[in-house]
């Protein structure tokens, strides 16, 4: 019998999802403090280290600041180690975000999209993991939580073989806490694709060394210089793990995935859950003779320029869909997508729309009008917002 | 795709029933979403939670359910205190937790005859298999057995099944309960459905 047939089909929320994966990956070292709607995933990897069905270290702390504080170290010390957050306490962590690239130090986060106060308000939008865009981190964005389990997996395969740390991002509520089948791999099937960590220079008593040393002007460019090598050789490996992983486990990811794009003159553009509706949209558009398409945005950090251009040279139309803004521009998958278009061959127009911010629900119709609206409309247009009453 | 939403109150357990009712049709092959409805719950305030079901492979939608086609109604002071029945489907059916006949609870509610009504005394049966307390009962399993024998699926097997993984606590006297309640739902069908 092969492993994968030992696999258990069952029904997970997003959150739970996250602690299957953390417990499949074997994680050595958690720290995390709660902060809706993350903090059932600190509650499940408590209970499973409580119970020992994760053999794990299990830090509390007063605050996200000193959670990825810890998670540092540990990893620092030779530890796969994770923490989770969402929104504010993710905006706490900002400081030790860009410490934990430049320690080079492979930490797996996971992200629950939640909006920023003030105004208060707990439920999904991407402006708070996008925020954190340059601190180095690699940054995957998810739409079931089958992949969310997938790709816990797979981040602590892609940031150890890099060195770089690495957010996987669900939506609040809309995966975190909703149920659907998942099906949860054997250990040893995970265990073949993900051997032990090992850090080849791990915090060894009996070999003192000093870590974050000082860098004067004629070496801290190349400490940078070294980290963008590493995003670029990032890419890379995310193509061959999500290829080994697809091998082994029997589901494909890419950097973007393609939905219904062959002979697609129409492409819309988003990122995370908001895709499952987009992709009900489509296909009733479809069957209205609409040749239109979606390209879901996996990976946004390292961005992944080539295959961008590959999926949108060519088009008629793209609409960039946002449930994020960056005041005074635009939505920032827009932005990136622009940038990433700028000088490819036969570059499309390409529409920024902006929707469904702080949970407001986006509905097969929504998009349906954004379709219609990027068709009726000859100029682009930075930033449309999509239902705002003003 | 199937749409179905869970009216109750805040402690009843409505956000479970939906979790339990998607799981016995996951049993049954269907491809399942269950969530609650994304709010800040308070113990007594109105609640409402969503199960979606469906062929796998089919699309499925990741929105509320503002038109679905039918209801559970976990306390029946409910269908006058909100309007439970807004958006609901012709055809669909009521599920309500009462000690009334259908026949009774659509003269006194008013219940258009468009909708198929199940009733069941889920409060007597929870209290009856010592499900929460007096003040409060846990009626969610019990009311689940009456929309299994209402809708006739997900089967009686497959919801208690379910019912015996995902209940928090007391999975036998649950089991029980449902399965006391599909035996002694009412039910009423108008001609015109």
């Amino acid at each position: 019998m092969k492993l994968i047939e030992k696999s258990q089909y069952t029904v997970l929320k997003g959150n739970y999802a996250v602690a299957h994966g953390v417990r499949l990956a074997r994680v050595e070292v958690i720290s995390a403090y709660p902060i809706t709607p993350q903090t059932t995933i600190a509650e499940k990897l408590a209970d499973m280290t409580a119970t020992g069905e994760l053999k794990a270290r299990f830090i509390t702390v007063e605050s996200e600041h000193s959670a990825i504080s810890a998670v540092i170290a540990s990893s620092l010390a030779g530890a796969r180690s994770f923490t989770a957050t969402a929104s504010q306490g993710l905006a706490l962590m900002h400081e030790m975000l860009h410490w934990a690239t430049g320690a080079r130090a492979p930490v797996v986060m996971v992200n629950v999209n939640r909006a920023l106060a003030p105004s208060w308000n707990i439920w999904t939008e991407q402006t708070d993991s996008l925020a954190q865009r340059d601190t180095g981190w690699i940054q995957i964005y998810n739409e079931s939580n089958q992949e969310v389990l997938d790709t816990t997996i797979l981040a602590f395969k892609i940031a150890e073989r890099v060195y770089l740390p690495t957010m996987v991002v669900l939506d609040a509520f809309i995966l975190s806490h909703t149920s659907e089948p998942v099906e949860i791999y054997p250990q040893e099937l995970v265990d073949e694709f993900l051997p032990p960590y090992e850090h080849p220079n791990a915090i060894n008593f009996d070999d003192p060394r000093a870590i974050g040393a000082f860098a004067r002007p004629e070496y801290y460019m190349e400490f940078r210089y070294n980290i963008q090598k590493a995003h670029e050789e990032a890419l890379r490996v995310f193509k061959e793990e999500t290829e080994l992983f697809a091998d082994m486990f029997g589901r494909k990811y890419d950097t973007v995935e393609e939905f219904m794009l062959d002979d697609a003159d129409y492409v819309l553009v988003l990122a995370g859950s908001t895709a499952t509706t987009a992709k009900y949209a489509v296909a009733q558009l479809r069957e209205r003779g609409e040749k239109v398409g979606i390209m879901r945005i996996k990976l946004f950090r390292p961005f992944p320029v080539e295959d961008v251009r590959r999926v949108l040279s060519g088009r008629k139309k793209v609409a960039v869909i946002d449930r994020n803004v960056s005041f005074g521009h635009s939505g920032i998958f827009y932005m990136e997508t622009r940038a990433a278009m700028y000088g490819a061959k036969d570059r499309p127009p390409i529409f920024g729309y902006v929707a469904g911010l702080g949970g407001r629900d986006v509905r097969p119709q929504d998009i349906i009008d954004i379709y219609e609206d990027m068709k009726r409309r000859e100029e682009p247009e930075n930033i449309i917002w999509k239902g705002v009453r003003v | 795709m199937i749409e179905i939403r869970i009216h109750g109150r805040g402690g009843q357990g409505g956000v479970v029933a939906s979790e339990i009712l998607a799981k016995a049709f996951f049993k049954e092959g269907k491809y399942i979403q269950a969530f609650p409805h994304f709010g800040v719950e308070r113990r007594g305030a109105p609640v409402a939670a969503f199960v979606r079901v469906g062929e796998p492979g089919s699309l499925f939608v990741r929105t509320n359910i503002y038109e679905p086609d039918h209801i559970i109604v976990l306390d029946p002071t409910l269908l006058t205190a909100v309007n439970v029945m807004e958006g609901l489907k012709p055809g669909g059916w009521i599920v309500v937790n009462t000690p009334q006949d259908p026949e009774e609870l659509v003269k006194e509610v008013g219940i258009p005859p468009m909708y198929k009504v199940a009733t069941v005394d889920a409060t007597a049966i929870a209290l009856k298999h010592r499900l929460g307390s007096k003040m409060s009962p846990i009626v969610n399993t019990a009311i689940l057995g009456a929309f299994s024998r209402a809708f006739g699926a997900p089967s009686l097997e497959n919801l208690l099944a379910a019912i015996r993984e995902e209940a928090p606590v007391k999975p036998e006297e649950n089991a029980a309960a449902a399965k006391e309640a599909y035996e002694s739902t009412k039910i009423l069908i108008p001609q015109e459905v």
